[in-house]
């Protein structure tokens, strides 16, 4: 349906160039001027009210009392709420507990990604459908993946069962989730698992910008395929590397589903994180000012990183 | 691919044994949700030490699946769930393209600071004003009508509004259609204008039908987050009969409820998806590709 207007369009070309300076008087601008904001309009407006605003919200509420259901107004209370914070264990173990799981699966997760990737790289049918498989647990729910697996961390759970087959009965497993110890560790298995193929797909988008003939001309040279993968692949993948980092670290910084299904931060507070607080701060105790601080630090937080990151990954050229 | 890194050696025997073992990695717990949820319980446990946990044998039936639609008001999760993202996918389909043809096509003044304020929202997640947005949407006014006169109502808790609406307009979708519209040669919008055509029509005539891709990339993009949508509804729904599927599965812990029904509630809630992704893998991987263009 589209065609008649493509014929037109090369058809009527030079008339289409002369017609634009005819209307270059005011109304015809003007006209363009207000399409364009209607037609912008009502996206503008939604990100106005509900990403603009609470943004802003978040900076003003952290210094005062806000709670989400209250007759009385709220009031300024200056940095009480950042001193509380200063001042509340959880809030520091949650902070903890955070940068574990983020150190942890950022490298982890972004090296099995690549390897993957690698792996899997290519057009034949068999890596599509490798491609295909691995991908799977990304389209699952990270919830729907928490409970199940959360049935299989149990003490006579699958994972044990599994690790004992392997192991020849030389591996016990734990009661993973119930230990201080293991809980993360637990989780950190489990969201790399669901998570990998993301990645997995990003670095192969940037694998096939590096152009063929590189490969070709590294080959005539006699190259080994690691020094390949240190000279081509690797420094074609700046752009791409610099992005997966970003990526991971967010997420990882803001790890709830998991928690929330899993352990509700537990045992003893070893699972707790920055965003599973602050729901529990802002929703179950209504206590938005205080969340809306904890937000803060956790805001302030994302963009250092993303920034550092981006600093230490730029282009040195 | 001969080109690609190392070609022939990576397409040894033990390359393609490291490819099936991370598969059956990558597979194994949903093949094992899947087979559990047709057995009842003490198979399910017995199985654990054996192949069959993986296996459909013993005793397979959907009683699992029943014991689910009897003791969960599941269907109805599973409508509202098809409902929500339905809606959040089309109403973001419409208003982001809309306003991407407004930044690419149109000149107005501006547009210049809207599309840089789009650009820079890119790098907030959720998380960090997911609670303002929970105590400023508890004040938003909404109009009603009372027997035929509109009123003004506030808060928007619990209710399919606040499940929809702040999730329509998303830069990340602004963006990906903007570079799509990029991609269309101007000269057509032009020599349409010449026939006297309104920007709307060719909007919806021109652009929007040469723009197919991105908007498959933008429905995949909006659908996923919006089917597995956690976090939001677990703070603003109360109301049984407004919950979404992934909010229902906390009926699972209030009601202590035995294994193999609450597999089968994690694989209905899981088929539909695994299903579409299947069906249109290309343009699913294709579209989490997308993301990593860099804006």
């Amino acid at each position: 349906m589209n065609v008649p207007v493509v014929q037109g369009a090369t058809g009527q070309g030079r008339r289409g160039r002369s017609g634009r300076i005819g209307r270059s008087g005011r109304s015809g601008r003007s006209t363009e001027g207000w399409a364009g904001r209607v037609m912008a309009a009502p996206a503008v407006l939604l990100l106005v009210v509900f990403f603009l605003v609470p943004v802003v919200l978040c900076f003003v509420l952290a210094f005062t009392n806000a709670r989400l259901v209250s007759p009385e107004p709220s009031t300024l209370i200056g940095l009480a709420n950042f001193e509380r914070l200063l001042h509340d264990p959880l809030f520091w173990q949650s902070l903890r507990n955070t940068f574990y799981f983020a150190v942890v699966v950022v490298p982890v997760q972004s090296a099995l990604a690549l390897v993957l990737a690698l792996l899997v790289n290519g057009s034949s049918r068999g890596t599509n459908v490798f491609r295909t498989l691995y991908f799977i647990p990304v389209v699952t729910s990270i919830v729907v993946v928490s409970i199940l697996w959360k049935f299989m961390y149990q003490q006579n759970g699958l994972v044990n069962h599994l690790l004992q087959a392997v192991s020849f009965n030389t591996i016990q497993g734990a009661d993973w989730l119930a230990n201080p110890s293991t809980a993360m560790p637990a989780i950190i298995a489990m969201s790399v698992w669901q998570a990998v193929g993301f990645h997995m797909v990003i670095w192969l988008s940037g694998l096939q910008t590096i152009p063929g003939e590189l490969y070709e001309a590294a080959e005539l040279d006699g190259t080994t395929p690691w020094q390949r993968f240190w000279h081509v692949t690797w420094p074609g993948l700046r752009n791409t590397r610099t992005f997966i980092l970003v990526t991971i670290t967010i997420a990882a910084l803001s790890l709830f589903a998991q928690i929330n299904v899993m352990t509700s931060g537990g045992p003893l507070g070893s699972t707790s994180t920055v965003v599973y607080q602050a729901v529990r701060v802002g929703f179950q105790q209504q206590e938005t000012g205080y969340a809306s601080a904890i937000s803060l630090v956790f805001f302030a937080l994302v963009l250092t990183i993303s920034l550092v990151q981006r600093f230490l990954t730029r282009d040195k050229d | 691919m001969s080109s690609r890194p190392g070609g022939s050696q990576w397409s040894g025997p033990v390359l393609w044994a490291v490819r099936v073992l991370l598969a059956c990695f990558f597979a194994f717990p949903i093949v094992f949700m899947l087979v559990s949820s047709l057995k009842p319980d003490d198979q399910i446990f017995a199985d654990l030490s054996s192949v069959a946990a993986f296996l459909p044998t013993g005793s397979i039936s959907l009683d699992n699946y029943r014991s689910v639609f009897e003791t969960v008001p599941a269907g109805r999760f599973l409508l509202n769930s098809i409902v929500l993202s339905f809606l959040t996918v089309v109403l973001g389909v419409v208003v982001n393209s809309l306003a991407a043809f407004a930044l690419s096509r149109l000149r107005w003044r501006e547009s210049g600071l809207v599309l840089s304020a789009v650009i820079a929202t890119l790098a907030v997640p959720f998380e960090t004003f997911a609670l303002p947005l929970l105590w400023w949407v508890n004040k938003l006014p909404w109009l009603v009508l009372q027997d035929g006169v509109p009123v003004w109502t506030f808060g928007w808790l619990d209710t399919y509004r606040v499940q929809i609406i702040p999730f329509i307009a998303n830069a990340f979708s602004i963006y990906l259609y903007y570079s799509a519209f990029q991609s269309i040669p101007k000269e057509l919008d032009e020599a349409a204008r010449v026939d006297g055509a309104s920007w709307w029509r060719i909007y919806r005539q021109v652009v929007m039908p040469l723009s197919g891709p991105a908007t498959a990339t933008v429905a995949i993009l909006t659908f996923l987050p919006a089917w597995n949508q956690y976090l939001w509804p677990l703070m603003v729904v109360q109301s049984e009969e407004l919950r979404p599927v992934m909010v229902g599965v906390s009926y699972f812990f209030q009601l202590n409820v035995e294994w193999g029904p609450m597999m089968a509630y994690a694989s209905l809630i899981t088929l539909p998806v695994l299903a579409l992704f299947l069906a249109f893998q290309r343009a699913f991987i294709g579209s989490i590709a997308s993301t990593g263009v860099k804006g």
